[in-house]
């Protein structure tokens, strides 16, 4: 298995540049995302991984070896697509052979790996029947079969449920997930799913409009977002921005929005102008007496918590709160964020400004 | 506004139950949601409503009046659809006055300009108005075809799936929106989904089907935290109530056969021993699976602890839901 680094990768297809200067580093063995809303660059990236496109400029090293320009039938790199693409006309057997018999290798070799292969995908009773009779969940296990059989240094995967429904996607990730762990293969999983990228990855990159925007574990990007894009892209409901006009002094703790004074941590930099307070909907909580006071609009009920949403003077806002506690539409009450989580950002910008929560986090990426 | 009553609906396809035996009462003003997964009969219940099909047995009763025999125009009711279907050669303010233009209704026109711009208020596209249908992003033709049924003042709107073929970002904010809709216009509404996410969070009550039969009817909070079946408590909570064999655990009822635990119920610090397998950080909450004798549980965890693979963490039930080897709660 194999180390990916990426250092100044660049594409363009004529004018439009799809993927700007980027950087990451994918180690042995992880489980690695790129994340992003369509046409943000992340397939392009992936598929200069895989070599499906050569890289404008940049370099690509596979376990030290500089591969950018090589073919991908020399990079030894599985490629997963969305629609899982198999020969209808074989059976799943055939199916999972094709790949090694036509690199050559001899036939009792082939039997021994389709019978680990599919031994760990679980699919060995189904191994003489056609493809065309299978549920999707099989058909998608073949498609991993065939990337698995080969032993390949790396595992490149385009949003390999995309096309599933909703409750199957859970059960189909955790089975992927549960199958890298078990056979520790380097893994780039492109997704536009936060929720997925979250669950399954040990690393993500987020990227918007070709740039990489944060790099990081997924508790890291979640808590200490470097930009307003990746703060509102990650988190369902995402980070709540509370808009507000003002000056900040560097070694700050409070800022001022309207006039309430509010705690943050410790600032790191002086701003001003056009700032933003971001806080999680998880960190805000509602109580009877407080200064900064919002009506409430709406009230979703989500089993052992509910979302509230409210109108205050910096704009709508929603929070995470238990459902045993009560909300009436209408009501008008306080609102007491958690001081130490919060993120000031820079509207113009759209950066998040460096605190002694993500200082640590900002310096390196 | 009406109150909207089924008795006893049965619906068959050749051979195939569409819905069987389904009775319930819609209130005046109320927010439905009907939830199953897909061939549960939920699109079948709506269109025997709104007279798109025609009832094999029982009666809808529409504020005292039997419809059963009525055509659906007779019927007054507004359907959505899951695809929006709108006049592409229309601008949105002829789309949204067209249902108002049917000869049945007789609108005059100052009332239908005077509907049409409140409708296009509520759903926040009033500077939309003179596009064509086509010149709108996906959001924007199903708030169209949503306003084309908000423009009639009908006994019930009828609304099949009609966030379903939008993105993440955008059902979320629409979620909302019809929420304020129903409440600001205090209309009744039957609502069709397979999406538990929706039919928690609008619903003021909700119907669970299986296999063509209502199962459990009740506010959401009922239906969560009360379910009376093995087959409603899986419907609804994310990531799904662990159900484990009785003996896992001490203390079950007599007849208990299995006992179910949600994510969010399972009690650490003491108890029996189950092993860290899998942890996955979500940003508010930290997921865990674990292992207990072989079976899989799933759990949540405050996002500033920390958990090693492999390590043994003790655990047992809160709340637990027991239920029968049929399938029924035990209460």
């Amino acid at each position: 298995m194999a180390k990916i680094e990426i250092k100044n990768i660049r594409k363009d297809f004529g004018d439009f540049n799809a993927v700007k200067k980027s950087s990451f580093t994918i180690e042995d063995g992880e489980f690695f995302m790129l994340l992003g809303p369509s046409g943000c660059g992340k397939t392009t990236t992936l598929r200069m991984i895989a070599g499906l496109e050569l890289p404008t400029s940049g370099e690509i090293y596979l376990d030290g070896e500089e591969i950018s320009q090589q073919p991908p039938s020399k990079r030894d790199i599985a490629f997963v697509f969305q629609m899982f693409a198999l020969y209808p006309h074989l059976n799943v057997r055939k199916n999972l052979s094709y790949p090694l018999v036509s690199q050559g290798m001899p036939r009792s070799q082939v039997k021994a790996k389709i019978e680990e292969v599919s031994g760990i995908l679980g699919i060995k009773d189904i191994l003489n029947r056609p493809v065309g009779g299978l549920s999707g969940g099989d058909r998608q296990r073949v498609a991993l079969g065939r990337a698995i059989v080969r032993d390949p240094k790396a595992f490149m995967m385009d949003e390999p449920l995309g096309a599933l429904d909703a409750e199957f996607r859970e059960h189909m990730s955790e089975e992927l997930r549960a199958l890298h762990d078990r056979m520790n293969a380097t893994t780039v999983y492109v997704t536009h799913d936060q929720l997925e990228a979250m669950q399954m990855g040990d690393k993500i990159v987020v990227m918007n409009n070709a740039v990489v925007e944060q790099f990081g574990t997924p508790q890291q990007i979640y808590d200490t977002p470097a930009t307003m894009f990746v703060a509102d892209f990650i988190g369902s409901p995402s980070m709540n921005f509370l808009r507000f006009e003002g000056a900040l002094e560097n070694g700050a703790t409070r800022v001022d929005l309207n006039g309430q004074m509010l705690a943050v941590p410790k600032q790191l930099q002086g701003a001003s102008g056009k700032l933003v307070f971001g806080v999680r909907p998880e960190h805000v909580s509602l109580s009877e007496n407080g200064d900064y006071r919002g009506k409430v609009l709406t009230t979703e009920y989500l089993g052992t918590t509910q979302i509230i949403t409210l109108d205050t003077p910096n704009g709508e806002l929603k929070a995470r709160i238990d459902s045993a506690q009560t909300a009436t539409v209408g009501e008008n009450v306080a609102l007491n964020f958690e001081a130490p989580k919060i993120t000031l950002f820079d509207e113009t910008t759209g950066l998040a400004l460096r605190s002694s929560l993500n200082r640590e986090v900002l310096a390196h990426g | 506004m009406a109150e909207v009553t089924l008795k006893n609906l049965s619906k068959k396809f050749g051979t195939d139950i569409g819905v069987e035996d389904i009775s319930m009462t819609i209130p005046d003003g109320a927010f439905v949601v009907l939830l199953g997964p897909t061939g549960a009969g939920k699109t079948t219940t709506l269109r025997l409503i709104s007279g798109l099909e025609k009832a094999d047995r029982g009666e809808i009763w529409v504020d005292g009046r039997n419809v059963g025999n009525e055509t659906p125009a007779q019927r007054d009711m507004a359907m959505v659809f899951q695809q929006y279907s709108l006049y592409p050669h229309l601008t949105v303010r002829d789309n949204l006055a067209f249902p108002l233009k049917s000869p049945i209704l007789r609108t005059p026109s100052d009332a239908i300009e005077r509907k049409v711009s409140e409708v296009a208020e509520v759903l926040q596209i009033s500077h939309k108005l003179n596009n064509k249908a086509t010149a709108l992003s996906g959001g924007e033709m199903q708030r169209v075809s949503i306003g084309r049924a908000l423009v009639r003042d009908p006994a019930i709107y009828l609304m099949d799936e009609p966030l379903s073929s939008l993105d993440a970002k955008l059902r979320t904010d629409l979620r909302v929106e019809l929420k304020r809709i129903h409440a600001s216009l205090g209309a009744t509404l039957l609502y069709v989904t397979h999406d538990q996410i929706e039919a928690m969070t609008m619903a003021t009550h909700v119907g669970v089907l299986n296999e063509g039969r209502l199962v459990q009817f009740g506010t959401p909070r009922e239906i969560y935290e009360n379910p009376n079946s093995l087959y409603v408590a899986g419907r609804l909570g994310l990531p799904r109530i662990n159900i484990l064999p009785v003996d896992v655990f001490q203390n079950a009822p007599v007849r208990a056969t299995h006992i179910g635990m949600r994510p969010e119920h399972v009690h650490q610090g003491d108890g029996l021993e189950a092993e860290v397998k899998r942890v996955e950080h979500l940003g508010d909450l930290t997921r865990l699976h674990l292992t207990l004798n072989g079976h899989a549980i799933t759990t949540v965890a405050d996002p500033t602890m920390t958990y090693d693979l492999g390590t043994a963490i003790k655990i047992a039930p809160k709340n637990p839901l027991f239920f029968d080897g049929n399938g029924n709660r035990i209460r």
